[in-house]
């Protein structure tokens, strides 16, 4: 694993160095009239908002939201989100740049987070993040990370993959993987988390995972659990287009990021 | 083997409200509703029940700090479940939300709080759909009573399992941590009384109240009661989250519920707590520890979050430092200076000294800058790197000094 990330001129820091534009008043608020929201974000960002006796609490739900509307967070969507919850952009991009999940680039649409923590890596994490690495190769759809605990160090080696976690992962699955999100599959099902029983049963069946005798929920009232696509915060398995044109979300190129 | 919280956690639906309240479900927070509150604290003080997130503070005890009177009072359920290691709550919230629920409703009444809530850590999305879910079920079965509960998700950031820094990102801001005192029971929350627990803290309270308060005393040792759910992972055979009863010896868990080592290696150590906590070797003496709060304590370590992660002797402990001091590096908040100096530092030095061009002196440099960061912090981030590192780097200074000459020789650089 490389050591810490640096940014061309050499600082840990993006940006550090891009000099402000001194003739240029700070932002304030963005203007409602000069600032188009679509509908669906704004109902989000406005029911998040009534949850909380500070409207400010909802800053990290709301810029999820954007994030899984834009699949990052522009200058532009930035600017949205200040303008429903009535804060200046530079609020929020300060709030943003703390959390590991927000992405302040371009990045691709299918987000691997690699586990390479202790329990991970006493199991073979690493060899499977550099796999993981080498099975996206070029391609700027993917955005391979190598992540801190997810917690899920039963199923050690694992990742998250948009979201569903699978493991444990053994280095010719990084291909499968990868190959089952270019296709718009579900990524290997057999090693999805939510099929797997509780450690006790699980290994005293042989530590496989079970074929659908104890599925995610799949009946009763709560059958949204198995449906995380509906709910919010959650990139869905891909369902459009994987192979279309990858720079579909941003107007910079994606790129891969290495932690 | 006694099973309280896993208790039946593989019946199929147990996470929708009909299967869960078929089992008995809600049956407590119902009935505590109608109870005065005092008389519900005092059942959850009787229990003797320890904080299961790291600290292990008296749970009883801590919502006793919080002023009575008909004001705004704050529940927030910490399920920003970070250790490097641990995944009980994960587990636990996905297979049986609707217990984490009835606890919330419980304590909320027992303290007096109005608004409530879950901060889940924003990688368990797929979990918080599950909660969001079941939450929807109990609003619409008019079970959580006039409490304002909603599943707030965070966005990745190891720091926010500290209570503290938990509040600064609940109200929005960059997770830094406070200052303390003030707890977060006098001024947390909005500046409100909050009170701040784990999920599997939470998810005791309605067993608490089944079996009442005493009995639940009963289970365990004399001051740490009830049953803890462990999570072992790294070097065993099969990891995994298992229920046992606080006391149990670490050996039956390591050896006996996770099958222990693969065949043909031992056990060079041990994380009993988290990866926060000082590493214990694999001695005889050491596995015959009674996992429980005070006999870890007593070794020199911390039950913490109750994750054991085994560590067999084909690891280098130079790797196991070197994975660990980056991880709190890279999660340091960089607030205090110790902790955002002192792990960049610790990282640079164990560095080298993987490269093979540190020096024995290195050691005793990382020892002390070790030293330096604890209790020179606003929390415990810095600590938590200090105390397994330079444990390391105690207990295992041969190891770390052959690795040096190893990497020398093969650098061509000739004895130091």
């Amino acid at each position: 694993m490389s050591s810490v990330r640096r940014f061309a001129h050499g600082s840990r820091v993006p940006g550090w160095d891009t000099a402000a534009d001194l003739s240029k008043d700070p932002a304030g608020v963005p203007d409602p009239a000069t600032t188009p929201v679509p509908d669906d974000l704004r109902a989000r960002i406005e029911e998040f908002m009534a949850r909380y006796p500070d409207r400010r609490s909802a800053a990290i739900p709301a810029m999820r939201a954007a994030q899984d509307k834009y699949g990052w967070l522009s200058p532009s969507a930035f600017e949205q989100v200040a303008c429903v919850m009535r804060l200046t952009p530079g609020y929020l991009v300060a709030v943003a740049t703390f959390y590991d999940m927000f992405e302040t680039e371009p990045v691709g649409e299918h987000t691997i987070y690699v586990c390479t923590n202790i329990s991970c890596s006493l199991r073979g994490g690493d060899a499977i993040y550099d796999e993981m690495l080498s099975a996206a190769g070029d391609d700027v759809s993917f955005n391979v990370r190598s992540f801190e605990c997810l917690g899920a160090c039963d199923i050690a080696p694992m990742a998250s993959v948009n979201g569903t976690y699978v493991g444990p992962l053994e280095t010719d699955d990084c291909r499968a993987l990868v190959e089952d999100l270019r296709a718009g599959r579900d990524p290997l099902p057999d090693k999805q988390l939510a099929r797997r029983a509780i450690a006790v049963t699980h290994w005293a069946q042989g530590g496989h995972p079970q074929p659908a005798v104890e599925p995610e929920p799949a009946q009763g009232p709560s059958a949204a659990a198995d449906q995380p696509s509906e709910q919010p915060g959650v990139t869905p398995a891909p369902t459009s287009t994987p192979k279309a044109k990858p720079r579909a979300r941003g107007d910079r190129p994606a790129k891969k990021r290495k932690k | 083997m006694l099973q309280i919280l896993f208790k039946d956690i593989d019946a199929p639906g147990l996470n929708t409200l009909a299967v869960y309240r078929g089992r008995g479900g809600y049956e407590q927070s119902t009935r505590a509703l109608d109870t005065p509150p005092e008389d519900v604290l005092h059942e959850l003080q009787a229990s003797g029940l320890r904080g299961r997130g790291g600290a292990g503070f008296a749970m009883g005890k801590k919502a006793s700090f919080l002023p009575h009177g008909d004001m705004d009072k704050y529940l927030v359920c910490n399920a920003d479940e970070s250790e490097p290691g641990t995944f009980k709550d994960r587990e636990l919230m996905q297979k049986t939300p609707h217990l984490l629920i009835e606890g919330i409703v419980i304590a909320a009444h027992a303290v007096g709080a109005n608004h409530a809530f879950i901060y889940i850590r924003g990688e368990y999305d797929y979990v918080a759909d599950i909660l969001d879910a079941a939450l929807t079920e109990a609003k619409a079965a008019n079970l959580i009573g006039k409490l304002n509960l909603w599943v707030h998700r965070g966005a990745g950031a190891y720091i926010c399992g500290e209570e503290t820094a938990l509040l600064d990102s609940l109200e929005g801001k960059r997770g830094n941590p406070r200052l303390k005192p003030p707890f977060p029971a006098v001024q947390g929350l909005y500046q409100g009384p909050t009170l701040i627990n784990n999920v599997e803290t939470l998810m005791n309270a309605p067993i608490i109240l089944a079996m009442g308060g005493e009995e639940y005393a009963k289970i365990g040792t004399a001051t740490s009661t009830g049953t803890k759910v462990v999570s072992v992972s790294g070097c065993v055979q099969k990891p995994g989250n298992y229920e046992i009863v606080l006391g149990t010896p670490s050996r039956e868990i390591i050896c006996g519920l996770a099958g222990g080592p693969p065949p043909g290696r031992t056990i060079k150590a041990w994380f009993p707590g988290g990866s926060s906590s000082p590493v214990l070797p694999g001695t005889d003496e050491m596995l015959d520890l009674p996992y429980d709060f005070d006999s870890i304590a007593k070794a020199g370590s911390m039950l913490g979050s109750g994750a054991i992660i085994v560590i067999d002797d084909s690891v280098s402990m130079v790797d196991v430092a070197l994975k660990t001091a980056k991880f709190y590096r890279h999660e340091s908040c960089g607030k205090c200076t110790p902790c955002r100096e002192g792990t960049n530092w610790t990282v640079k030095m164990l560095e080298r000294i993987h490269r093979g061009e540190g020096t024995p002196m290195d050691l005793d440099i990382i020892d002390s800058v070790c030293d330096q960061i604890i209790g020179n912090c606003l929390c415990v981030l810095g600590d938590a790197m200090a105390m397994p590192i330079s444990s390391m780097v105690r207990g295992w200074r041969d190891e770390f000094e052959e690795h040096m000459e190893r990497r020398r020789e093969l650098a061509g650089l000739g004895v130091a």
